[in-house]
């Protein structure tokens, strides 16, 4: 009935330019006509490396990674019928941090360290929609006060780790904390669950519209209503582990697609949704070529640049709402 | 039989002492008024007829099946609630929302079709809202916002409505326009059963009525046998002055 394709064709266009500029840009630069000709097949030995060894997999994943941060995001909103809650806010990251951190200070690296962040966001996330929860229901201002007093709790013990770890691990663990990609790995786990959630929510997507507007209101259409809030929580629980796992912790994605999305497209979820994982993956493949470049050959950590977006949207947010 | 039936209900309102056990029988083309003082537990009622919350004991039937044996979507093909306010946690448009009620004649893969969309543009037109369909329903007024939440459930198509006061905000021209489409949907063999302030509205168009009191007690049945000026009286602990119009009764509280 309504186009859903124009704006997801778009979307997935400006996706695949961002990936193209990604790509080409960094501390040796290439013409657009040269990484076209290395995608296709041709090129030199050394740009054929640096494109399809080095920095195709790290933009993946930074596509991967941002997508997955924003439907987690907007998925979370629905449920919480809150455009405020993101899972940096609710505190999902800080536990993810502080399982990230203590497999390092144990001395694991790679798959270790990615497995028990995400085994911290899950705790994370039983943590605080369980107290938040209680014996009511999750009222807004409930669910952000736990998430951010949870929040500071985790900040306390990342500083004790901090404090404690030896000196040579240190800038590895703060980088991680600001959210980094370059040991993101590859890319095909975070693109799959990307590419399954979006099948798996157009047939939720007109119950969570339904949804959205309340919970007896939607119980009262026809939903049922507790298994699909349990489905979203996991849901939301797993995508955004499965992207703190790759990438650390980066804030903020989850908040700022959804609500710019929002403000163009309306509220069908049938629609948000798709456009979260194709808008969030450009945002987060443009911040990652920035953090390359602004202080080249250094890098800057994504999650700065995405934070340095995401506390003014947060703020103007909040001052709107009242 | 079609229709909503209640065999030995009693609502859980904590802290309450079971009272009167309700056995209704809301058949089809019936208008049931329900009244009494605030706090009583008309909207607890409401909810526990719409299966949204479990009574203490007894239960409620959907024609010849209980309610608890029924899924949600199943309930929602035959009973459609008006609820006393809508919250709305995103911005929707209200055709969006009128749309919203098709729900659950919709698979989950199925895109809303051209006729969803004229049963829902005919919905708002019939409550007088067609010319507002593309405007936010946050920013329309208390009596709109009303207006469009029974399209929504006109749209929904149901067998059985309740509603709980369906006339809040609404001027008494619309107050009128809403209880006569009500009264229509009843003439097609609909039933209807609403939470009611106005006992003179009550009076007008409901042909069943359940009186609620404080202690729990609870009693029904046809208009003119309810509209006891006295019963009424303990009902709202306010004196009433009885007079007729319009071939019914008007009840004027007393001054002081």
């Amino acid at each position: 009935m309504r186009g859903y394709s124009r704006p997801l064709m778009a979307l997935g266009g400006l996706g695949l330019l961002c990936i193209a500029l990604s790509v080409s840009i960094g501390s040796a630069s290439l013409s657009l006509t040269d990484t076209l000709a290395v995608l296709t097949g041709s090129g030199t030995p050394l740009q054929q490396t640096l494109i399809l060894e080095l920095r195709l997999p790290r933009t993946l994943s930074a596509f991967a990674t941002g997508g997955l941060l924003a439907v987690a995001g907007a998925l979370m909103q629905v449920l919480l019928r809150n455009p405020l809650a993101d899972p940096y806010i609710l505190g999902l990251s800080g536990g993810a941090a502080v399982g990230a951190l203590l497999a390092m200070l144990a001395g694991f690296a790679g798959v270790l360290v990615s497995g028990s962040a995400f085994a911290g966001a899950m705790l994370a996330t039983l943590l605080v929609f369980g107290l938040a929860h209680g014996t009511g229901s999750w009222t807004p201002s409930r669910l952000l006060l736990t998430g951010v007093v949870v929040a500071a709790g985790w900040g306390a013990i990342i500083t004790l780790i901090l404090a404690m770890s030896p000196a040579r691990q240190l800038p590895g663990m703060l980088y991680w904390l600001m959210g980094d990609l370059s040991h993101a790995g590859s890319p095909g786990a975070g693109l799959g669950l990307l590419a399954l959630v979006c099948a798996l929510v157009f047939p939720l997507g007109r119950s969570l519209n339904v949804l959205a507007r309340g919970p007896l209101q939607a119980a009262a259409l026809g939903v049922s209503v507790r298994p699909l809030e349990w489905l979203i929580y996991v849901l939301a629980s797993v995508l955004t582990a499965a992207a703190v796992s790759m990438a650390g912790s980066i804030g903020f994605v989850g908040l700022v697609v959804p609500h710019m999305l929002r403000l163009v497209l309306g509220n069908d979820q049938r629609l948000i949704l798709p456009a979260c994982a194709l808008a969030g993956g450009c945002l987060l493949v443009l911040a990652d070529s920035l953090a390359r470049v602004v202080i080249a050959p250094e890098q800057l950590p994504v999650g700065v640049i995405t934070a340095l977006l995401g506390v003014p949207t947060f703020l103007y947010l909040l001052y709107r709402s009242r | 039989m079609p229709g909503l039936h209640t065999d030995q209900l009693i609502i859980d309102i904590p802290g309450r002492a079971d009272g009167t056990p309700l056995n209704l029988r809301i058949g089809a083309g019936e208008v049931w008024g329900v009244l009494g003082p605030n706090g009583v537990g008309k909207t607890t009622l409401l909810h526990t007829l719409s299966g949204l919350r479990a009574p203490r004991q007894g239960n409620v039937r959907l024609g010849d099946t209980a309610l608890a044996n029924l899924g949600r979507r199943a309930i929602a093909r035959k009973l459609g609630v008006v609820f006393q306010d809508q919250q709305d946690g995103f911005p929707a448009t209200a055709l969006e929302t009128a749309l919203v009620g098709r729900h659950p004649w919709l698979s989950p893969w199925q895109m809303e079709t051209a006729e969803d969309e004229r049963i829902a543009r005919d919905a708002l037109g019939q409550l007088g809202v067609d010319h507002l369909s593309a405007r936010l329903v946050n920013t329309l007024s208390g009596g709109e916002r009303q207006r469009v939440a029974i399209a929504t459930v006109l749209a929904q198509n149901p067998d059985t409505w309740l509603l709980d006061e369906p006339t809040n905000h609404l001027d008494l021209h619309h107050q009128v326009a809403v209880l006569q489409l009500l009264s229509e949907q009843a003439r097609c063999g609909r039933s209807i059963f609403m939470c009611l302030h106005d006992l003179n509205l009550a009076a007008r168009w409901c042909d069943h009525l359940l009186l609620l009191y404080p202690s729990g007690e609870a009693c029904w049945g046809t208009t003119d046998t309810m509209l006891v000026p006295s019963a009424l009286e303990r009902l709202y602990g306010q004196k009433l002055i009885t007079v007729e119009a319009d071939g019914a009764p008007v009840f004027v509280p007393v001054k002081g």
